[in-house]
């Protein structure tokens, strides 16, 4: 199993060098709305975090940020030493280092699980038709669908479309990944298998980043849990030390009403 | 058996026969064998009292009109006719000059309708704007009133044939109409006729060997020069070969009017002019609330993959927004072809004009003439709808 998921170019790291993504000062309005309020976050390469917190915090305005499906207002965001700003090159440059699965999956309904993984790396990599065939089939297979390539979106279950989703982004072979509660639209039993893929994928060394509230999942893949409420970063560290001794009183507040349901 | 009969409600009626009528399907059918006898009794109604009064008028019954002379002119023909034609010939030549002014109306009204809808969602603010009010005129001012502005404001107060505008290519526009230059082809021309074929096929194929070699290569073929020059560079060639075999007849001033070249009627420009600005409006708001209906999500996972907004719309947006703009789609063809008969109001001669106007005038024969004309619309409407069924059967969602 251990070798089949490793990414092409995508080699385990031991050690970390290297910043993935830094934030710098980061804040955001929504018209008078302070959504985002100094956020500083920086992320080294092959690090695992999740973020949570309630809901309207910010988490998914924070990682839309970094591909710039929102704009920031003030601050640095940098991604792979290219900095966000409203240049365009820098924009496709960093998009095509960033992969992003939504919780809604978003695969496009008019195309095959095949043409869905296909369409960008041929029209936006140029890459020929049959070597992003066989690219998809390589993350398909690693997803476990493989035998789904010719299906419709519409004909799969949850679980199944959340996977393809999850190789359509890998097919872009990103250094970093965003997940957007991957799993909150899934019935518990296909929960699972979206788990095991980003399990899989987090032994693989990408960079990833995952609002998501399973803490059984944050707590077994996270190198750091960065708790999120009212726009701001209130609380950051190690699972061990986020679980058993929260310093924050939102914090506890927070993780007593999400562990005790 | 007994167990059933005890389930009835007491005091409903026993008798098995009438026992139907009591039931949904029992009722269902009573109404409608109701609503077909009250409808046939109608147009019977309707039709034999028609046939009273014209056979108390004298007039002949049947299509043997249809071979009479016909005894009047047309101002516009696609096919040779003349006053000593008959009446059916008189039928094709309206049936023409509709399917010309629709044909061509639903062309442009399509172009004008995607590029406005598309404008309306622009981020660019004049261009949104402009697009807007466009709509909001062209929806809101009445069809019939529009031709009148085509033709009685704008085209009608034209410079007469002595002050012409004179266009690039020596063609003129006054308050005739558009006159146009018309190739005359000389021994030879059937070489450049040829070679314009071969373009053609050759550009054809040109581009399916383009699609296929991005598909394997992933390199895209920058296509538009090599297209533009196998269909018009070949032909080009091949005239420059053969020594130009053609002349041009321009239209010249003879007297008070310009005699020669191809002339388009200024009802023909009015009632296109109309049709095209009117329908694309609505078009327009189809084709924008078809793209709004594609979901955010959609346009967020083709940004987030690194697709530019032009690959996003045309390979994302457009293909999911197809599905909910072609059936209004549809019924704004049928209505363009339907409208064109308000073209009779600025004298244009299409079938209505033409047909169910002078030749009912001319024959009295009505009921022939209606039902041949209404045949005809039918006929094309389903045809229509046909067609854009099956493009939309194509374009359809798979789904579980
Ligand atoms: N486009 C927008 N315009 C205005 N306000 C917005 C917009 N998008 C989000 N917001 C507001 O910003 C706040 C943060 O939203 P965000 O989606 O980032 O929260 P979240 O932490 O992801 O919440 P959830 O757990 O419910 O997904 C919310 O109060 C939301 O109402
Ligand atoms: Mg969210």
């Amino acid at each position: 199993m251990e070798t089949a998921l490793r990414a092409t170019g995508t080699e385990p790291r031991s050690s970390r060098h290297g910043t993935a993504v830094e934030l710098v000062d980061v804040h955001k309005w929504y018209g008078e709305f302070h959504v985002l309020k100094n956020i500083n976050l920086s992320v080294a390469e092959g690090e695992k975090i999740v973020i949570c917190g309630p809901s309207g915090s910010g988490k998914s305005t924070l990682i839309r940020c970094i591909n710039r499906l929102e704009e920031h207002q003030k601050g640095r965001i940098v991604v792979q030493g290219t900095e966000l700003t409203s240049d365009l090159r820098n924009i496709d440059k960093i998009r095509a280092d960033v992969g992003m699965v939504f919780q809604s999956f978003n695969l496009f309904p008019h195309l095959t699980v095949l043409d869905n993984l296909c369409l960008a790396p041929t029209w936006v990599k140029k890459m020929p038709r049959a070597e992003a065939e066989k690219t998809a089939m390589h993350y398909l297979t690693r997803v476990r669908i493989p035998e789904q390539a010719l299906k419709y979106p519409g004909q799969l279950s949850g679980g199944q479309q959340q996977r393809v989703a999850i190789a359509r982004s890998l097919c872009m072979t990103p250094r970093i990944m965003l997940f957007d509660e991957p799993t909150s639209a899934l019935d518990p039993e296909m929960i699972k298998e979206v788990l095991d893929v980003m399990i899989e994928l987090a032994q693989s060394g990408m960079t990833m980043l995952c609002v998501t509230h399973e803490m059984g999942f944050a707590r077994s893949v996270a190198d750091r849990i960065i708790f999120m409420d009212r726009g701001e970063i209130v609380e950051q560290g190690p699972p061990s030390t986020f679980f058993n001794n929260p310093r924050e009183e939102r914090t506890r507040t927070f993780l007593s009403q999400i562990l005790n349901h | 058996m007994a167990l059933a009969d005890e389930t009835r409600v007491p005091g409903a009626p026993r008798n098995s026969a009438l026992d139907w009528l009591y039931r949904r399907e029992g009722r269902q059918i009573i109404g409608q064998v109701l609503i077909v006898i009250i409808l046939g009794a109608f147009l019977w109604m309707v039709v034999s009292n028609t046939i009273y009064n014209l056979q108390k008028q004298n007039i002949a019954s049947g299509f043997g009109f249809w071979d009479n002379t016909a005894g009047f002119d047309i101002s516009q023909t696609l096919i040779p006719y003349s006053a000593t034609s008959s009446y059916g010939h008189a039928f094709w030549v309206g049936l023409l000059n509709t399917l010309l002014v629709s044909v061509i109306g639903i062309v442009f009204a399509t172009i004008v309708g995607f590029s406005v809808g598309i404008a309306r969602l622009s981020n660019n603010w004049l261009v949104a704007r402009l697009a807007t009010v466009y709509v909001e005129v062209a929806r809101n001012v009445p069809l019939l009133l529009q031709l009148f502005v085509w033709y009685f404001a704008v085209l009608k107060n034209l410079p007469g044939p002595r002050d012409s505008i004179q266009l690039p290519g020596g063609s003129v526009l006054n308050v005739r109409g558009l006159s146009l230059p018309a190739p005359v082809p000389q021994s030879g021309a059937g070489m450049v006729l040829v070679a314009a074929i071969v373009g053609m096929v050759a550009m054809i194929a040109l581009n399916v060997w383009a699609t296929r070699r991005q598909r394997e290569t992933g390199q895209p073929f920058g296509r538009l020069l090599p297209s533009l020059a196998l269909l018009l560079g070949l032909p080009i060639l091949a005239a420059a070969l053969m020594g130009f075999p053609f002349t041009f007849d321009y239209p010249v001033l003879r007297g008070f009017n310009f005699q020669g070249g191809i002339v388009v009627l200024p009802e023909f420009i009015a009632l296109l002019l109309g049709l095209v600005f009117y329908t694309g409006a609505f078009i327009a708001e189809i084709v924008r609330s078809g793209i709004q209906g594609v979901s955010r999500g959609q346009k967020e996972a083709a940004r987030a993959l690194g697709l530019t907004s032009g690959q996003m719309l045309k390979l994302v947006v457009i293909p999911q927004a197809m599905r909910i703009i072609i059936p209004p789609l549809t019924s704004n063809y049928l209505n363009l072809t339907k409208n064109s008969s308000l073209g009779v109001a600025i004298a244009y001669p299409d079938l209505v004009s033409v047909f169910s106007g002078t030749v009912l005038n001319q024959t009295g024969q009505a009921i022939e003439v209606i039902s041949v004309t209404m045949l005809v619309y039918l006929t094309l409407s389903l045809s229509t709808s046909a067609f854009m069924n099956w493009f939309n059967s194509r374009m359809k969602l798979v789904e579980r």
